[in-house]
């Protein structure tokens, strides 16, 4: 590496002339040890995305063909059932799996909150599921949620026969079983974010609310809240996100099915390029992907840099 | 009021106050509950034999007792065309995560160091580029990566993942190690220059020593994504070479034959144990590697 770098060390100004190779050498050792970083996520990051781009573009059938054919493969893409029940099912999915898990989440840390014995026990129960992988997660609850084996056949077990819980084979319902299981996944996390926003509120306000008589729903609703307003938006992008880039679940609760009808975004991308061998095709339906993420934490970005901004200015 | 110097959210009246706690802990134990069913029911199916589970259902008190199903799971039970169990898969997972991660954490660390410590005209702005990564789909970079892969004969192979994972880790890496060591006094590193201490000698010397923190949370977050990462194992690896998380769905998704739920929940404890393991071991670090992973 020495060998290297001492052949393209500059020579021009005096001051450089004077000092020793090595210290030369020295300067730009920083520099060279992160260049093989950044090559990679240079690489990673503009080349691919140029790249994905570009055979969104072409005719690529099964096989990268990187002759031009336009919007083409957009214009099919948007016309395609399949993808408008995907985008369909994500903004379905993504609203009620956000909302459900922020309810549950906020709750949860409420509860925790309230100078409970045991916390220590109950956060590590809910947080449990995050560690544990969709492919997992996913495998074990349709288990539970299959009429055959879960939760239908236990109430029948119980004798009550006429009880119907199948959801999961279901159509119009299956997309529900989804839901329900990326909540419960989630909700320990988003609990533990928020419940560090709860202790960061400044307890004199609490204090000083409570003795001028004030009763604690009021002072959440009033204080508490509002002071953790920032933590609802970051945990809402942090949940879209998560949201936008399902794909295991699906996988591992329904295949999409019954049917297409709990096809998501990212399964749709896969099967089209790997299943189907429609190349352009996949690459356009995952740049929608980029899109959606775009749409979600291009605004975020601007936001907190503009927050954070604002609160360097006032000290 | 005296006794509201200490905030006490539940103490402001007598009788509702202990009614209230009641309230509170029957929420918070229901909730536990739910979240420790699945797994309470996939252990113990993993013991029960397959009569007592189709008769009595998976959700049922277990009325028989073996261990032969993890046995079975580990090494006997036929997935993909081979019949060692998951055994073969969850080394697969072994040999790529282990690599992967101590190559991710060693170069985000060093990483973070000249980005924190060693400044110069647009390092604030290489280091935006490294954290665009963070954001980065997985679709995005499918086609790509296949070709990539293919153009270096590691398609379908761990070396592939590896890989993968290195790069991919890069930006979390870097973005976590950097953002722990610009909190770290410059005097420090500005007084081991005086003294003459080269680029690597201060790295070891000043900042190794005072890294064990967040190297302990960037190789749990490495470890834990890179175990249960599920898209690119799919995809780029087949037969022998899966990782556990795909081989679970080949063994426990594939349709037609007649399930052993068994031998699939002593298999699926199997794939979740060792990211389970760290989060019991290490769930303090783990919950912050969470919320710096997904907040910033």
């Amino acid at each position: 590496m020495s060998v290297d770098s001492a052949t393209f060390t500059p020579t021009k100004t005096a001051s450089s002339e004077r000092r020793p190779l090595r210290e030369r050498f020295s300067t730009i050792v920083p520099q060279l040890v992160l260049a093989p970083s950044l090559v990679a996520t240079f690489v990673y990051v503009f080349v691919f995305a140029a790249w994905t781009i570009w055979i969104s573009l072409s005719n690529s059938g099964d096989l990268p063909d990187y002759s031009f054919a336009g919007f083409q493969h957009y214009a099919e893409l948007w016309v395609n059932l399949r993808w408008r029940i995907a985008y369909t099912n994500l903004f379905l999915f993504s609203s009620l799996y956000v909302i459900g898990t922020m309810v549950i989440g906020l709750s949860l840390a409420i509860l925790i909150d309230q100078r409970i014995r045991a916390e220590a026990l109950f956060r590590t129960i809910y947080l449990y599921p995050l560690a544990v992988s969709f492919i997992v997660t996913g495998t074990v609850w349709r288990w539970l949620f299959s009429p055959t084996t879960g939760i239908q056949a236990m109430v029948h077990q119980l004798g009550w026969a006429s009880f119907k819980f199948d959801w999961l084979v279901q159509r119009e319902m299956a997309i529900y079983t989804i839901v329900l299981t990326g909540i419960w996944q989630a909700s320990g996390f988003v609990m533990a974010l928020f419940l560090a926003g709860l202790r960061s509120v400044d307890p004199d306000l609490i204090k000083a609310a409570q003795i001028d008589g004030a009763t604690m729903p009021r002072i959440y609703r009033r204080i508490i809240l509002p002071a953790i307003g920032p933590i609802f938006i970051a945990v809402a992008v942090v949940l879209l996100q998560f949201a936008i880039k399902t794909f295991e679940l699906v996988i591992a609760m329904t295949q999409g099915g019954p049917g297409i009808s709990t096809t998501m975004p990212a399964n749709y991308v896969y099967d089209l390029m790997f299943q189907r061998g429609q190349l352009a095709e996949g690459a356009a339906a995952a740049i929608m992907i980029l899109v959606a993420l775009a749409l979600i934490l291009v605004p975020y970005t601007i936001w907190t840099n503009l927050r954070q901004r604002r609160e360097a200015s006032r000290g | 009021m005296a006794e509201a110097t200490t905030y006490d959210p539940l103490s402001t009246a007598g009788t509702w106050g202990r009614r209230a706690k009641l309230i509170v802990y029957a929420l918070l134990t229901l909730f536990a509950l739910v979240y420790l069913l699945p797994f309470t029911i996939v252990v113990l199916n993993s013991f029960r034999d397959l009569g007592d589970i189709s008769r009595n259902g998976l959700i049922s008190v277990p009325h028989t007792f073996s261990l032969d199903y993890w046995v079975q799971a580990w090494c006997k039970f036929c997935v993909g065309g081979t019949c060692e169990g998951i055994q073969p898969f969850f080394y697969n997972s072994v040999a790529m995560v282990v690599p992967a991660t101590i190559i991710s954490t060693a170069i985000g660390a060093i990483n973070g160091y000249i980005l924190s410590k060693w400044r110069f005209p647009g390092s604030e702005i290489l280091f935006g580029i490294m954290t665009l990564g963070v954001f980065m789909p997985g679709q995005m970079v499918l086609l790509p990566w296949a070709q990539v892969l293919g153009f270096l004969g590691l398609t379908n192979s761990v070396a592939g993942l590896v890989l993968i994972h290195c790069v991919q880790g890069l930006s979390f890496t870097t973005l976590f190690c950097r953002n722990y060591y610009v909190n770290i006094p410059d005097d420090l590193i500005k007084a081991a220059r005086i003294d003459g201490a080269s680029f690597w000698r201060i790295f070891r010397k000043v900042v190794l020593p005072l890294s064990p923190p967040i190297i302990i949370v960037t190789v749990i977050w490495q470890f834990t994504n890179i175990w249960n990462e599920f898209l690119f194992a799919f995809i780029f690896s087949s037969g022998t070479h899966q990782p556990v998380t795909v081989a679970l769905v080949a063994l426990s998704g594939g349709g037609t034959a007649v399930h052993q739920y068994n031998v699939e929940s002593a298999a699926v404890l199997i794939g979740a144990l060792p990211p389970l393991l760290i989060y019991l071991f290490g769930g303090r670090y783990f919950l912050r590697g969470l919320t710096q992973g997904a907040l910033k």
